[in-house]
């Protein structure tokens, strides 16, 4: 489960560098170089949609480090992705100005509603830095608040689970309402520009896409850095036995908050991210069913390995993307035959399956380990 | 019953799960370097007053302090803990997929177990020397990076109490340590917890009575909640009462 | 139904409103003399020549002519009068149409004062006091006298009294303000407000003083009784979705129990229940007359409880049987179930459908002024009691609610004594699931069948049990009163969504105080 042996950690050091480098220079350099008609060219369209399938991995990392090593399953982290995409979009909002549909300076949606003056909460974001802290902070505090007291009254498992999809459907019945003035169903959209760059421009989501790599590469390396320092230990520790954890003298709350909070953090910056890459952020993508997604790629690529969550996040939303294409009907039932067959049949997921793989090639024997694998979960 | 000598002193305590009295008015008294064995027959209340000493079971009326009169009463799991009560339980509770070495360093005491202080801490070198001197002790020296939920159900038992030894507990809760275990282990666990008692008073709760007489000091027998009877293992087998509810039984069960 | 409620109100305010414009041309129009003739009773039948003669003048392009003409009518006609003035009208111009509508409305509803239908009675009592015509009063006190139904009566009297507050002896009036009172009429507040500001006139008569203060003491019972019938009404309504979230939780909350497992379908469970209420509709209206059509819905309640019994029994035995002891698990690959499931409806059966309320369930009660309740909550509730009802006799009298108590509270042990806890599994989550159906079933009363039936819910039934806690099915009771109780409570004031919001916080922090829900069972083997 956990990536904890040394000779995983080398070829998983190595690893991070090729395919670093390969997101990093590699694929803009296909976008670039290439001539259009060759067949190594990767289309503008093509880099932009890996850039948002890159931004949702660097979620999913969060939601592996809060499900997959810590065991506890939030069926809300769309919730902090729509916060950090939010903060985001009100930015680029207000730098619209007299561009919008209206002319007006306020968003056209407010022009709509009849809204005379910028609300309050809205006027901090008129600047850059206070959009991308927001972006990362406001989920933060606000998983901050909620996983204290919930972890205070050591609500967990289903509990825990079943809450946090409460929260999602709330904050959701919130984000469409008009008179929160957050763009209500159609969301936030039509942005324009992100300091001055405009966004229609291929070169700026170029540079999207790379900030993008560069984020996620952060992000591995931050949970990585947590994994594998004691309070990591702790919290698979958590996970296999919270009762011996509060025996040994920690307080489990104390780091299921953490890790809940860095998993807010991770997802905050994902919508961040999110938001001038896709050009648009609504509701639609923060509700019950977009939270249930994000938990099964991380469970596609296999939870409790960082590279797993990464492999997850890309390779579902790769499918969804060529499969919503050419058979839009068939994309719920796919989705929904996912979640029944990677829980009954594929536990550790992709990640698992490689490892699997690996292990028959290299010792004949590998079914006591699988064994002892499995026993170890819950 | 000197109250300075004493390191944990219940008085009457009453535990109702719904009607039931699992703990009824209850006395117990432990010294300082004290071995102790609670027997009792299902049901008596042996780990209801285990959970009521470490926090983890409130009890509806009653009193408990530790050491100095320390009231312990009110006080969360882990405060109790690091106050240095440490608590065996009855299934092996170990980190299955941590190795035996990482399960043995998390329970090492330390000056703070907070998250940032736990984030960035190093290993010194005097505490991978007490691990693998503990690693000894349990004879899991061979197993070191192991993932703990291979071990065989005696190493985990084991390695269990080789994590409440590293957290340097003044009293250390034991319950039914050697259940499982073949007749070699349990006597290498019962020459443990002998030489551990040198140094710390323990609770040993147990039900194999060949295992109690290989340790046992002062044995107490609890029966529906309340103490019956206190004493040397002589001395309790020859209470009519105990005879009655509980060896005549146990004896029985075990013929 | 809300929203019909609501447009129904705001129809008859606006109703109200016209027909107020029209009352105040009316005294204008017919001033003293009317009072009297009503005062003195039926009349007898006119001679039918100035009857026909009043017809001609109807037209007459000369007002007082028109005007006197029309009070004769008003006074003497009846409803045979009707299609003839429908004739004039049609030939009239403009101004004459308008004068003669108030006209044949007020002969139409005298005629409908006799209808044989409550309802029809009803409304044209209601049209009759809102018009504002002082004839009408005699009309409607004779019709009451042959009434048979309370609560027409009751419309009767209200409107007569409405009519009366309109009346120059401030004796009458003032009469009439306090049976508006004593009535609890709502309809009579505007009136009754505009007897109070002339009252506080500074040129106020004595007379319309006196008025102005029994009209005052009349609005202060009409209100008190206002906030009263609205409590009863949101108490009600909080009952009613109560049993609703009841009536989902409570398969939901057994299996739970039972397994620890949350079954993420239960919602298309439901759903299925739902669809094989429609389908056995439609099997009704193919197959048999449509005397018999009513009865297709009691014939779905044991189709729906088996075919989503059967649904529920194939997924613990493909899917949720392997997933023991790992309820995350369990809980997302129900969830990937409940997608397919959803999406399959929706491929087959389409988005809308609707399922016909059977006859006796439609409409609704009335059992106070102002207090109506809908047959199909009331019938709601009755099937929440009668579940529950059920559901303990099931497990507190059956030989297999014996075997789930013992399997829910010691699996292990119950497999030593012999328990079957493989069948016991397999057959609480079919009746669990069988629960669903139901619940489907009851849910096609209230709303439209579509494939997202059960997700418009199931979060708040998640809540329930939860708030509720494992083991007892008291807690599932507590919890969905008070989740649904809670809900109705606080929307007033703070609108569905925030209401919502708030109990998601009630809930966190109740569940700080009681992390296990309402009623955990204790004990040593909780952990």
């Amino acid at each position: 489960m956990s990536d904890g042996t040394m000779d995983t950690n080398r070829s998983g050091g190595l690893a991070f560098w090729v395919v670093g480098s390969i997101l990093l220079v590699a694929m803009p350099l296909l976008n670039l170089l290439p001539p259009e008609d060759s067949w190594l060219h990767l289309s503008d369209f093509s880099l932009n949609r890996f850039g948002k399938f890159l931004a949702f991995a660097i979620l999913a990392l969060g939601l592996d480090l809060i499900w997959g090593y810590t065991g506890i399953l939030s069926l809300g982290q769309g919730v902090f992705f729509g916060l950090g995409a939010y903060c985001m979009g009100m930015h680029m909002m207000l730098t619209i100005g007299k561009e919008s549909v209206y002319g007006s300076d306020l968003p056209d949606f407010m022009v709509w509603n009849q809204v005379k003056e910028l609300p309050f909460f809205w006027k901090p974001f008129y600047s850059f830095p206070a959009a991308i802290i927001g972006a990362v902070l406001v989920p933060m505090l606000f998983a901050l608040v909620f996983g204290f007291f919930a972890f205070r009254s050591r609500i967990k498992g289903v509990y825990f689970a079943i809450i946090t999809q409460a929260l999602a459907l709330a904050a959701w019945l919130v984000f469409n309402r008009n008179d929160t003035n957050l763009g209500g169903t159609n969301g936030l959209t039509d942005f324009k520009q992100v300091l001055g760059y405009r966004l229609s421009d291929a070169s700026t989501q170029r540079g999207l896409y790379i900030l993008t790599v560069l984020c996620l590469g952060g992000a591995y390396l931050l949970c990585r850095w947590i994994i594998r320092s004691r309070a990591g230990r702790v919290l698979i520790a958590v996970r296999d036995s919270e009762k011996r954890v509060v025996f040994s003298g920690y307080t489990p709350a104390n780091y299921k908050l953490f890790a809940f909070v860095v998993a807010a953090a991770l997802a905050g910056l994902a919508g961040m991210l999110y938001a001038p890459q896709v050009g648009i952020i609504t509701p639609a993508q923060i509700g019950v069913l977009p939270s249930l997604e994000m938990v099964i790629w991380v469970a596609v690529g296999g939870r409790g390995s960082l590279a797993g969550a990464v492999l997850g996040a890309v390779s579902v939303n790769y499918g969804r993307s060529v499969l919503t294409n050419y058979f839009p009907g068939l994309w719920p039932f796919i989705l929904g035959g996912l979640f029944v067959l990677v829980v009954l049949l594929f536990p550790d997921g992709l990640v698992g399956m490689i490892r699997k793989g690996k292990n028959l090639l290299n010792q004949p024997n590998a079914g006591e380990r699988k064994a002892a694998v499995s026993e170890g979960k819950r | 019953m000197t109250e300075r000598g004493s390191i944990i002193q219940l008085e009457g305590i009453v535990v109702d799960y719904d009607g039931f009295k699992a703990l009824n008015n209850l006395n117990f008294i432990v010294e300082y370097n004290e071995l102790r064995v609670v027997i009792g027959p299902n049901g008596a209340g042996k780990t209801t007053l285990l959970d009521v000493i470490c926090g983890k079971t409130k009890p509806a009326s009653g009193r408990v302090f530790f050491g100095e009169r320390v009231n312990l009463i009110g006080k969360r799991e882990d405060e109790i803990v690091s106050l240095g009560i440490g608590r065996k339980f009855q299934a092996p509770s170990i980190y299955g997929n941590l190795t035996v070495w990482e399960n043995l360093d998390l329970s090492l005491k330390r000056s703070s177990k907070g998250v940032f202080p736990t984030l960035i801490g190093k290993s010194t070198a005097a505490e991978r020397e007490a691990i693998a001197q503990n690693l000894e002790t349990i004879s899991l020296k061979d197993y070191a990076h192991t993932r703990a939920g291979s071990l065989s159900h005696g190493q985990k038992q084991w390695l269990e109490i080789g994590m409440v030894i590293l957290q340097d507990p003044s009293l250390l809760l034991v319950d039914e340590p050697v259940a499982g275990m073949t007749d070699k282990e349990t006597e290498q666990t019962g020459r443990l917890l002998q030489s551990l008692a040198e140094k710390h008073a323990i609770v040993v709760i147990e039900h194999d009575m060949d295992f109690v007489r290989q340790i046992a000091r002062v044995v107490t027998v609890l029966h529906e909640g309340t103490v019956i009877c206190e004493g040397t293992v002589e001395k309790v087998q020859a209470d009519e009462r105990v005879r009655e509810i509980y060896l005549g039984r146990q004896k029985v069960a075990h013929v | 139904m809300c929203l019909v409620e609501g447009q129904l109100t705001s129809m008859r305010i606006s109703l109200g409103r016209t027909a107020a414009a029209l009352g105040v041309v009316g005294l204008f129009l017919f001033s003293g003399p009317s009072l009297t003739i009503a005062a003195d009773g039926p009349v007898a039948a006119p001679p039918t020549s100035s009857i026909e003669q009043a017809l001609t003048k109807v037209t007459s392009e000369d007002e007082s002519v028109r005007e006197a003409a029309i009070r004769l009518l008003i006074e003497q006609g009846d409803a045979s009068l009707v299609l003839r003035l429908e004739e004039i009208r049609a030939k009239a111009d403009r101004s004459i149409r308008q004068a003669i509508k108030p006209l044949m409305d007020l002969l139409k509803n005298r005629a409908k004062l006799t209808s044989p239908h409550t309802d029809v009675r009803r409304s044209a009592a209601a049209d009759l006091g809102s018009a504002g015509n002082p004839s009408a009063i005699s009309w409607l006190d004779a019709a009451r006298a042959n009434e048979p139904n309370k609560w027409v009566r009751y419309t009767m009297e209200e409107s007569a009294a409405l009519l009366k507050l309109a009346s120059d002896d401030p004796s009458i009036t003032a009469a009439a303000a306090d049976k508006l009172g004593e009535l609890g009429s709502q309809n009579g507040v505007p009136a009754l407000k505009q007897l109070v500001a002339a009252g506080d006139g500074a040129e106020a008569t004595e007379s319309q003083k006196t008025v102005a203060k029994a009209a005052g003491a009349a609005i202060d019972r009409i209100e008190t009784w206002g906030v009263w019938s609205d409590a009863i009404e949101t108490f009600f309504r909080g009952i009613s979705l109560s049993s609703i979230l009841l009536i989902m939780s409570l398969g939901l909350a057994i299996v739970f129990g039972l397994m620890g497992v949350i079954n993420m379908a239960h919602g298309e469970l439901m759903m299925i229940g739902a669809y094989a209420t429609f389908v056995t509709q439609q099997c009704f209206t193919a197959w048999f007359s449509s005397d018999v059509f009513d009865w297709y819905f009691p014939a779905a309640l044991p189709v729906s409880f088996f075919v989503a019994a059967v649904f529920g029994w194939v997924l613990e035995a493909t899917v949720i049987r392997f997933l023991y002891g790992r309820p995350l698990e369990t809980m997302l690959a129900t969830w990937g179930v409940s997608l397919i499931l959803m999406q399959a409806a929706r491929v087959y059966f389409g988005d809308l459908t609707a399922v016909i309320a059977p006859g006796p369930l439609r409409g609704g009660a009335q059992v106070m002024v102002g207090v109506y309740l809908p047959y199909n909550r009331m019938f709601i509730i009755a099937l929440s009691i009668i579940c529950v009802l059920g559901i303990y006799y099931t497990l507190f009298r059956s030989n297999l609610g014996l075997r789930v108590r013992a399997v829910t509270q010691n699996r292990n042990m119950s497999a030593c004594l012999g328990i079957p806890t493989r069948k016991v599994d397999s057959y609480t989550f079919a009746f669990g699931s069988g629960l669903a159906g139901i619940a489907g079933w009851a849910l096609t009363m209230v709303g439209n069948v579509d494939p997202g039936l059960g997700q418009n819910y199931i979060v708040d039934a998640f809540m329930v049990v939860v708030t509720g806690g494992v083991g007892k099915l008291a807690g599932t009771i507590v919890a969905s009163l008070g989740i649904g109780g809670l809900n109705k409570l606080i929307e007033p004031s703070f609108g569905a969504v925030y209401g919502k919001v708030f109990i998601l916080v009630m809930v966190i922090l109740f569940l700080q105080w009681r992390p296990s829900g309402l009623f955990a069972m204790k004990g040593r083997d909780v952990d």
